[in-house]
């Protein structure tokens, strides 16, 4: 009997161990539901944004070259007007600008904070690029309107609203984003670079400027890549200060729009499954193939520029 | 130019760029608390929006944010502990490790407006919850998700390997071992990376005004039981939250006081983002000072 009952509680499943499957399960479908989300996000956009292009006859060309949007209506060979010329060139032009603007200051930020004062870097600049962070876009958005697009108006001329407003916004927002990834950077190269610059004679500047930030090239690229990808996604705070006019911009304070702006606009106006609705999707589509592109950049940068 | 010379006019040009950063900074606080805390009322905390006139509060909306922070929050948390502990106690060097990581990735960098048409289509249309609280929780889940699973696996790996070997060699299953032993270590930094993720909940908007909806009927306070179609709780309801509120009123709002509910609204919504940081580094602070012993 009592050998029974041993050899039983041997040859049993001990409870550790159905624990140990338990847990494995919970942890295995966590990570699977992760991959299916990801998965089906792309699914679900390219099956809607393809739709314009196969169900609805769109031409990719004209997508892509023709500045007329209005896909409610077709040309006279039957295809629907789907120019989204203007939306991404509004988007690309915001995105390049506020980052030409945004890198000096991140980049100046960070030697800041990495080089010439970490003390201070770390008490003051790092809590003002954490609440940089901390604000929603939306408040972005409303000074942007409520400050940012008035004065514009007043200096520049024009309505205020456009490409200028939309750089300016945009930089403060990715700027953060820019700058933490720089300080990471610069903290990278290792410190006997700096030891032998200093030790040749070279000023802090030099050696800053000679060796610090050349090392950091892959690093400080990756930054304004990854700021690039926000600019490029950041939808609400844009939408508000740009004009959202479907027309190629004749200069930095004429009316534009972007992909994300026509977006948020468009999709609560239009029917699921129509030609209007399928071309709006298409515009998502590319939205998500760029943050791909933007993703692949940043590794083959940080695959190549690895600091041996 | 003589090396020295340059060296100071460099060192003043990263000192004035700096400041201009904090200048930034102080002004944008400055705009919006100097605007917005004057409208700040018992009033307009609690009063519901007023569509046409002026004189409306936010106190639906400011509720709206707080549930639908809750729920997003009891939905995630779980989901992203048991994907972080795959990712540093099971993950092996493999193809799936690797796919996984990839999609993390992929999944933190997508415009947050991608994850709202997203759930919009997915949970909004196709599974028939419409537009409501509960398709914005799942929305902001799934954008809320590559973050805290990153967060809660480099807190896990934090935590000292001799630990782990302990509770192992005590006859601990692994699983256990991180339950009981590895995960109570890392606690304070899931905490804090769970704070700061709040706050980036708190104020986002894209990924909820096509799944939480752009409406706010108004609440029953007396009634919290959930299946009451005006209660509080209930989650199939649409809820504006404050966040899409001020986008709202500034983009298609027709209310005459727009500017001063949303520079209100604003500010709300930075007081709240600013407790949110202070508190995480608080706990962050406190984490550091029991760790080092100083």
């Amino acid at each position: 009997m009592a050998e029974d009952k041993i050899r039983e509680s041997l040859l049993k499943e001990s409870k550790a161990s159905k624990r140990e499957k338990h847990g494995k399960i919970l942890s295995y479908s966590a990570i699977i539901l992760i991959v299916v989300v990801v998965v089906s996000i792309f699914l679900f956009v390219a099956t809607r944004g393809i739709a314009t292009f196969t169900v609805n006859k769109g031409s990719i060309i004209d997508f892509f070259t023709k500045s007329q949007w209005n896909p409610g209506a077709t040309d006279k060979g039957g295809h629907p007007l789907i120019g989204a010329l203007p939306m991404i060139v509004g988007s690309f032009a915001v995105t390049v600008l506020s980052a030409i603007v945004a890198t000096p200051f991140a980049i100046a930020a960070a030697i800041y904070m990495v080089e010439i004062s970490p003390r201070r870097g770390y008490k003051i600049l790092q809590p003002v690029i954490e609440l940089l962070v901390g604000i929603p876009s939306v408040v972005y958005g409303f000074v942007g309107l409520s400050v940012v697009v008035p004065f514009i108006r007043n200096h520049f001329g024009g309505t205020g609203f456009g490409i200028l407003a939309g750089t300016l916004v945009l930089f403060v927002m990715i700027l953060p984003t820019a700058t933490s990834m720089s300080v990471d950077a610069l903290r990278a190269v290792p410190r006997y670079y700096r030891e032998a610059s200093l030790a040749l004679g070279a000023t802090r500047w030099q050696t800053i400027y000679k060796v610090v930030l050349r090392a950091a090239v892959p690093g400080i690229m990756t930054a304004v890549i990854f700021g690039m990808s926000r600019a490029f996604g950041e939808a609400l705070a844009v939408q508000m200060v740009i004009g959202n006019a479907t027309l190629l911009p004749q200069n930095l304070v004429s009316p534009a729009s972007t992909l994300t702006s026509i977006l948020t606009m468009g999709m609560g106006n239009s029917v699921m499954g129509s030609v209007s609705n399928n071309a709006l999707w298409s515009l998502a589509l590319l939205l998500l193939l760029m943050s791909l592109l933007f993703n692949i950049l940043v590794h083959r940068i940080s695959k190549k520029g690895a600091l041996h | 130019m003589n090396a020295k010379r340059a060296d100071k006019i460099a060192t003043a040009v990263l000192y004035v760029m700096s400041g201009i950063i904090v200048l930034i900074l102080a002004l944008l606080l400055f705009y919006i608390l100097f605007n917005g805390v004057p409208h700040i009322s018992w009033h307009f905390l609690t009063a519901p929006a007023e569509s046409f006139q002026k004189g409306g509060g936010i106190g639906v909306q400011l509720f709206n944010s707080f549930y639908l922070l809750f729920l997003s929050m009891l939905i995630s948390t779980p989901i992203s502990i048991w994907a972080g502990i795959y990712l540093s106690e099971y993950a092996k060097p493999n193809r799936l490790t690797n796919i996984v990581r990839t999609s993390i990735e992929v999944l933190s960098s997508l415009p947050s407006v991608v994850v709202g048409l997203f759930g919009f289509l997915v949970f909004a249309v196709q599974a028939g919850f419409g537009f409501s609280i509960l398709s914005g929780a799942l929305a902001l889940t799934v954008f809320n998700l590559p973050l805290l699973t990153r967060n809660v696996e480099d807190s896990l790996r934090s935590v000292a390997f001799t630990q782990r070997e302990a509770g192992l060699s005590l006859g601990l299953s692994r699983w256990e071992t991180v339950i009981h032993v590895v995960l109570p270590e890392a606690l304070p930094g899931i905490i804090t990376g769970m704070i700061l993720s709040a706050g980036r909940v708190f104020g986002e908007a894209a990924a909820l005004i096509y799944t939480a909806g752009q409406s706010a009927p108004a609440l029953d306070f007396t009634n919290w039981n959930p299946f009451y179609i005006a209660s509080p709780l209930n989650p199939m309801r649409p809820a504006e939250t404050l966040a899409v509120h001020i986008w709202k009123i500034n983009s298609e709002g027709i209310i005459p006081d727009a500017t001063a509910v949303s520079a209100g609204a604003s500010a709300v919504l930075i007081i709240a983002v600013l407790l949110f940081n202070i508190l995480a580094r608080l706990i962050g602070n406190k984490v550091y000072k029991r760790s080092t012993g100083l």
